[in-house]
């Protein structure tokens, strides 16, 4: 494995008696594409949001690049290169395509506040420049024929890929997927798998993916994770997760084990 | 050398129309206007904490009232006394008191904008309903603050400000709030207040600073508020506190909702729809507060995203006559 990336080490969150994710161990390293698997309930999603700040976890520590984040700020850690998609579609419904991706672009932007408000050329410049970044990344998800469409205004599968495209335009270096596939039919599933694929190679991505589809996870994961009731029962390459008695359990209960 | 036509322009038009209208227009219709365009810099300056950021915020008229008793108190003491100094010393008295009314509304909006800060704060934990509530008490708070504070005439009002301001400054504000709600909005500040306004938690993921430009986003909406209420002293050269009771705070919401959320010109066009309109109805006397009352239960029904919805009226896009690309779903 190559050098980590996104090291999580011993840790836990718990609201109140609820441990939801519990002494968690989870190492991605740098240019991997990692599934995070699970039943519902099991706690991927508190993974994803310890990772991206949205909760401070109550004990253990989250490294990123090598650099402590946990307890950062939301946006302190999207700056610092982690991005993610939101298992509920979370677009900014009223504005444009263009302008919801250009908002992922704001943490590069160069010119400040005042300078916007007296629209100095170095302003102007940075602003075309923002845009362009955000056109260019409707580009490449396909969307640039919707640039000046309302977000809520486009279908469930594209609203999928604008959200992807906007996580994308914070030019981030580890990109947190929440299952990217939920809702899709099998063709859409299919397209999704080669733009991951796609997106991880064009932009030198780490990925790390929660996904129930089966099929995704399998096809384009080199390493997965379970968890069960926020504990981590297994992790390996996908041969090793399909064959592994204590996920088959986790999924399909006890007796199938047995049977 | 382009971006200063604008402003010279709209500075050479404010001139000639200052010299001209007063001498045309009847003191009323006079008065009336002025009140217009003070409600339109209220109204804009709302627009940018309630229409862009999605904060509802119904405490605008103490931030009016902060603004409009620091200036006044400033022009009182120490604004007179400099323009006198500076007649004395053969500056023309128009130029001599157009700074001293520069400096109160500057004043008078950092102190507003001061106040605008504070009731940021809270915004940065509560939101929708139980924001209202916290920014009606201090609309309040200041009210009542005014009204027990003796030295600037407590429930008595203020009486003898010296009378600075004209047609010229009001409007000459209400462009500066425009301009810079229209800049700001077409820039990645402005998208990152919508941003805040649409999905507060995807926003902060993707890098906003939400608690910054939340708070950014009240300490400029006060600020303007701050300065309209200066203008409103220097007019009406007389401050009591029932003027910035929290109806006042409604009226300025019903402007901003009516023109539409976070729309710049519809919230001018609400302003000025709703100052004329009780105004046009005297004379039907008692039916009037009735009947605007009616007009803005059938304007929510029929138009619910308000006149103009989220979006703006364009010179460019009228003269393109193309429908705008924001189809509604």
């Amino acid at each position: 494995m190559s050098a980590p990336l996104l090291q999580l080490a011993d840790c836990t969150m718990q609201f109140g008696g609820l441990k939801a994710v519990a002494n968690l161990d989870l190492v991605v390293g740098a240019g991997e594409l990692v599934g995070l698997i699970g039943p519902n309930g099991a706690g991927k999603t508190t993974v994803f949001n310890v990772v991206t700040g949205v909760y401070a976890p109550t004990a253990g520590r989250v490294t990123f690049d090598g650099r402590a984040i946990a307890g950062l700020k939301a946006n302190r850690i999207a700056c610092a290169g982690i991005t993610r998609t939101f298992q509920n579609i979370r677009l900014f419904p009223r504005l444009t395509c263009l302008d919801n991706v250009a908002v992922a672009a704001h943490p590069h932007r160069k010119a400040g506040m005042w300078s916007a408000v007296f629209r100095t050329p170095g302003f102007l410049a940075d602003e075309a420049a923002l845009r362009r970044q955000a056109m260019d990344m409707l580009e490449v998800l396909g969307l640039a024929d919707h640039a000046d469409a309302l977000a809520i205004g486009l279908p469930y599968g594209q609203q999928r890929r604008l959200e992807i495209a906007r996580a994308l335009a914070g030019k981030p270096r580890l990109l947190l997927l929440d299952e990217p596939a939920a809702g899709l039919n099998p063709q859409e599933s299919e397209d999704l798998m080669r733009l991951i694929l796609e997106i991880r190679r064009r932009f030198s991505l780490t990925i790390l993916l929660i996904e129930h589809d089966m099929k995704v996870v399998m096809g384009i994961c080199e390493r997965i994770a379970v968890l069960d009731y926020g504990v981590k029962i297994a992790e390996g390459g996908p041969d090793e997760i399909r064959r592994d008695p204590r996920v088959i359990e986790a999924y399909l209960g006890e007796e199938s084990v047995h049977a | 050398m382009k971006r200063l036509l604008g402003p010279l322009v709209v500075l050479v038009v404010l001139v000639v129309l200052n010299s001209g209208l007063e001498r045309v227009l009847n003191p009323y219709f006079f008065q009336v206007l002025i009140l217009v365009g003070i409600n339109i810099i209220l109204a804009v300056s709302l627009n940018l904490v309630n229409g862009f950021t999605g904060q509802f915020s119904i405490g605008h008229a103490g931030f009016m009232a902060a603004g409009a008793y620091g200036s006044a108190m400033f022009s009182l003491t120490v604004g007179q006394r400099m323009v006198n100094a500076l007649v004395a010393g053969h500056v023309p008295a128009a130029a001599a008191e157009g700074a001293a009314l520069l400096l109160a509304l500057v004043l008078g909006g950092l102190l507003a904008a001061v106040f605008g800060y504070l009731v940021g704060l809270p915004s940065l934990r509560l939101r929708g309903d139980y924001l209202a509530i916290v920014t009606l008490g201090f609309g309040e708070i200041i009210r009542v603050l005014i009204l027990n504070i003796d030295v600037i005439g407590g429930p008595r009002g203020l009486p003898g400000i010296p009378k600075w301001a004209n047609f010229f400054w009001v409007f000459l504000v209400v462009a500066v709030v425009i301009a810079v709600s229209r800049n700001l909005a077409h820039s990645t500040h402005g998208r990152a207040l919508f941003a805040i306004r649409d999905d507060e938690i995807a926003a902060e993921a993707l890098g906003v600073d939400t608690t910054r430009y939340k708070i950014v986003a009240f300490v400029i909406g006060a600020f303007f508020a701050g300065v309209a209420g200066g203008l409103f002293a220097h007019y009406l050269c007389y401050l009591n506190p029932n003027s910035f009771t929290f109806l006042k705070s409604i009226e300025i919401i019903a402007m901003v909702v009516l023109g539409g959320m976070g729309s710049v010109s519809g919230s001018v066009l609400a302003a000025i729809v709703l100052t004329l309109s009780p105004e046009l109805l005297r004379p039907v006397k008692e039916y009037r507060m009735v009947i605007y009352a009616l007009m803005l239960i059938v304007l929510m029904i029929t138009r619910p995203q308000g006149l103009l919805g989220t979006r703006e009226l364009s010179l460019d896009r009228m003269l393109r006559r193309r429908r705008p690309a924001e189809t509604r779903a």
